[in-house]
């Protein structure tokens, strides 16, 4: 440990560390314009300057750069160092008279004009009207952190700047985008360092509407609440730099190393629960979506109105004002001969919940268009017979196209939705500023890879088939194998929490019950019949047949045995058979059926 | 004549886990088909004995329907399969007795195909039905005198 003094203040510090970070330790604030928590000590700005006392000699130092020493006085605020800050300041407002950053600190030390003027030189390739301070954050960034090496200095004197090899557009630049993130003046014009401009990350949680970085908390009530790396956009996989996100982490829980890793569980049920996902709105042309800024889907509204949304619960367009007139078109992608012919079951609800909030939120004017309006479950017929009341338009018909086309003024910059009222007869034509196409629900991506990893049978399109519609609506044909939620078929929240209930219940009498009933149809292999040829050993899926070398004969494993009777059928001597479903028993069967006096069940 | 109004008996081997569940989806979706197919409910079409087949065609059946998983969905993993290397066999034998090998039909129909178990009846009653009454016993007379 080091003593010095700061500011008349004792401080006590590590060895090795620079006189700015013992001093803001100390809650002493030095003024910095090129220092950067994840970059080396650079002091090229100079505006964290001290007076240091050592040794009876006192001497101006960047205090950025300077390692802590025993005894040490400094002075942050002398009379001298604060000419010098004035000076600085007047400087840099010579050079960047526009940037917001550098009036601010300029104002600190109250500079509000400068004496001299705008340097005279070339340019810079990449920099913008705002103006470099030649703090070089930038080119350190990305040559010593991200070790990309796309920026440099060049010039001497006056002539200095930041540019790209020969001002020309970098070949190395990976668009990341750090050094306009990182720059104090917010100079650097991103697209003057390549052509490409660098494209923001789709936050997917919002439906693309806002954006995230690479080391993000995937969503508001994630659970654990902790950030996560995205491994493709992040720089530290490309470059093998950065690590910013490391340096930073006081708690130091950021492992780059970290791998993805592969679980192996044992378990003795599983519940199925792998969702829905929407219907793509892009695969209806007419409808817009995808071309018109406010034609949103489903999701989109559903961020929009929520109070932890992209607009803080405001309804807005696009362009960020209220909408005075929405449309809903139901039944986008279901009930549709050329898509999903089944009804997604929600969308009508959920539709009118939307009307609800855009009539509370912006009073504007919304226009349902819906085929049959299935609001089946408690109250939901209740809660339609409010929205009628409330004011909301409901027209019975399909919407058949959405366009800007305008055929008359009022229809000017709106979208209109065209659609036939079969309850008039006619032909609408409605403008509205917002439309919302509630989409169906579809199975899951790559709900029939897991079908066949588990052997489940699918109905309507791949949503899971369950043992029996009434009887058993969770189990499914694989004993210890539940289902739960809209894996297996539309279903809103009660009915999927209602599911999820009765399958962990299921599970866990499994579980609970510490034994596992076996049905009484497992095959057994008469010792006296058996020859021993092993055929039925061979056809066994299951290993569960064993072979008695001493007897020379084979034994059922009961407990292995799932009662296929495929060793049975194989059986070239007739020593295996299968309870219950004994060879006798299936001739009976067949007998039955065939015998002259069943023949009036077969003429009907 | 006899053959308009010819009412094929057909025997159905159903696996307990696809096939038997789409012939009960088929029920329960009230759809109409044909009741000349009596199913009978084996937990694996691997299950099925080709004595079970003679034993059908032996005791009266005009035809006979086997009905598993699809490929790859089978219940015990690959008993679909064994009825699969089965049934060319089988049929290779019924021809030897003078039967027609269209009489034997293997199919898949999964749980969830009530519809295409329905559509399959239809089409393998009418099928068998083309062909005309089997007469077991005739034609093994038959054989036997020719032999």
């Amino acid at each position: 440990m080091i003593t010095l003094t700061i500011d008349g203040k004792t401080v006590r510090t590590e060895s090795g560390t620079t006189v700015l970070n013992a001093a803001r330790g100390a809650a002493i604030e030095i003024p910095t314009l090129c220092h950067h928590e994840s970059l080396p000590p650079y002091g090229s700005c100079r505006i964290c300057l001290v007076e240091v006392t050592q040794r009876g000699r006192t001497r101006l130092v960047s205090s950025c750069t300077l390692p802590v020493a025993e005894g040490m006085e400094v002075n942050t605020k002398s009379e001298k160092v604060m000419r010098i800050r004035r000076m600085l300041a007047e400087l840099f407002l010579a050079r960047c008279p526009d940037s917001k950053v550098i009036r601010e600190l300029a104002a600190q030390f109250n500079v509000t004009k400068s004496r001299f003027r705008k340097p005279v030189g070339e340019p810079s390739s990449i920099v913008g009207e705002e103006g470099c301070i030649l703090c070089g954050m930038c080119v350190r960034l990305c040559d010593d952190v991200l070790k990309i090496g796309a920026l440099s200095f060049e010039g001497r004197g006056g002539g200095r700047r930041v540019t790209t090899p020969f001002g020309e557009p970098s070949d190395v630049c990976m668009t990341c985008g750090a050094c306009s993130s990182i720059c104090p003046t917010g100079a650097i014009e991103h697209h003057r360092i390549w052509e490409h401009v660098p494209q923001r990350i789709p936050f997917e949680f919002e439906e693309g509407l806002t954006h995230r970085k690479p080391i993000y908390i995937p969503f508001a009530q994630a659970v654990p609440r902790v950030p996560v790396i995205d491994k493709h956009t992040c720089m530290h996989f490309k470059t093998n730099g950065c690590k910013v996100c490391e340096d930073n982490c006081e708690a130091k829980a950021i492992r780059h190393a970290q791998e993805d890793e592969m679980v192996e569980l044992d378990v003795g049920a599983i519940v199925v629960a792998t969702g829905f996902q929407l219907f793509d709105a892009r695969q209806l042309v007419r409808y817009g979506y995808g071309r018109f800024d406010n034609v949103l889907s489903a999701l989109e509204f559903e961020r929009i109105s929520h109070a932890s949304g992209p607009t803080g619960g405001k309804v807005l367009k696009k362009d960020g004002t209220p909408p005075q007139s929405v449309a809903i078109l139901h039944c986008i992608g279901s009930r549709d001969e050329n898509y999903q012919k089944y009804c997604s079951r929600v969308c009508c609800m959920y539709s009118l919940k939307f009307a609800h909030l855009i009539r509370e939120k912006t009073h504007a004017d919304v226009y349902n268009f819906y085929i049959d309006m299935r609001a089946f479950g408690k109250g939901y017929e209740e809660f339609y017979k409010r929205l009628l009341a409330e004011g909301v338009y409901f027209i019975r018909g399909k919407a058949a196209e959405v366009t800007d086309a305008a055929e008359s003024p009022e229809e000017k910059g709106k979208l209109i939705v065209i659609g036939e009222d079969t309850l008039l007869g006619l032909t609408r034509r409605i403008p509205v500023d917002m439309v919302i196409l509630s989409t169906g629900i579809k199975p899951a991506q790559g709900a029939e890879e897991l079908a066949r990893l588990l052997s489940l049978s699918c109905t309507q399109g791949q949503f899971y088939l369950e043992k029996h519609p009434k009887l058993a609506p969770v189990d499914t044909a694989s004993d210890g194998i539940f289902l739960a939620g809209a894996c297996q078929g539309p279903k809103d929240i009660p009915d999927a929490v209602a599911q999820g209930a009765a399958a962990a219940a299921g599970a866990l009498a499994l579980i609970d019950g510490g034994k596992v009933v076996l049905e009484p149809i497992t095959s057994e292999i008469d010792e006296k019949l058996c020859a021993g040829c092993k055929i039925c050993i061979a056809s066994c899926p299951y290993v569960a047949i064993e072979f008695d070398e001493e007897k020379k004969i084979s034994r059922v494993i009961e407990e292995l045995c799932k009662g296929c009777g495929t060793c049975v059928a194989a059986c070239p001597s007739g020593a295996a058979r299968q309870r219950n479903f004994e060879d006798v028993q299936i001739y009976a069967e067949i007998e039955g059926i065939l015998h002259p006096e069943t023949e009036p069940v077969l003429r009907e | 004549m006899e053959e308009a109004s010819f009412e094929p008996k057909i025997v159905g081997f159903l696996c307990r886990w696809c096939s038997y569940t789409g012939a009960d989806l088929a029920g329960t979706s009230r759809v109409q088909y044909p009741s000349n197919v009596v199913a009978v409910r084996v937990m694996c079409s691997g299950r099925v004995d080709p004595t079970f087949v003679v034993k059908a065609f032996a005791d009266g059946a005009d035809g006979v329907l086997i009905a598993g998983c699809h490929p790859g969905d089978c219940h015990y993993l690959e008993g679909n399969y064994k009825a699969m290397r089965r049934v060319p066999m089988l049929k290779n034998l019924l021809s030897q007795f003078g039967i027609e090998p269209a009489r034997l039909r293997l199919e898949w129909v999964s749980a969830s195909e009530g519809e295409q178990f329905a559509a399959l009846v239809k089409e393998f009653t009418e099928q068998v039905r083309a062909l005309g009454p089997l007469r077991w016993e005739e034609r093994v007379a038959a054989l036997s005198e020719s032999a």
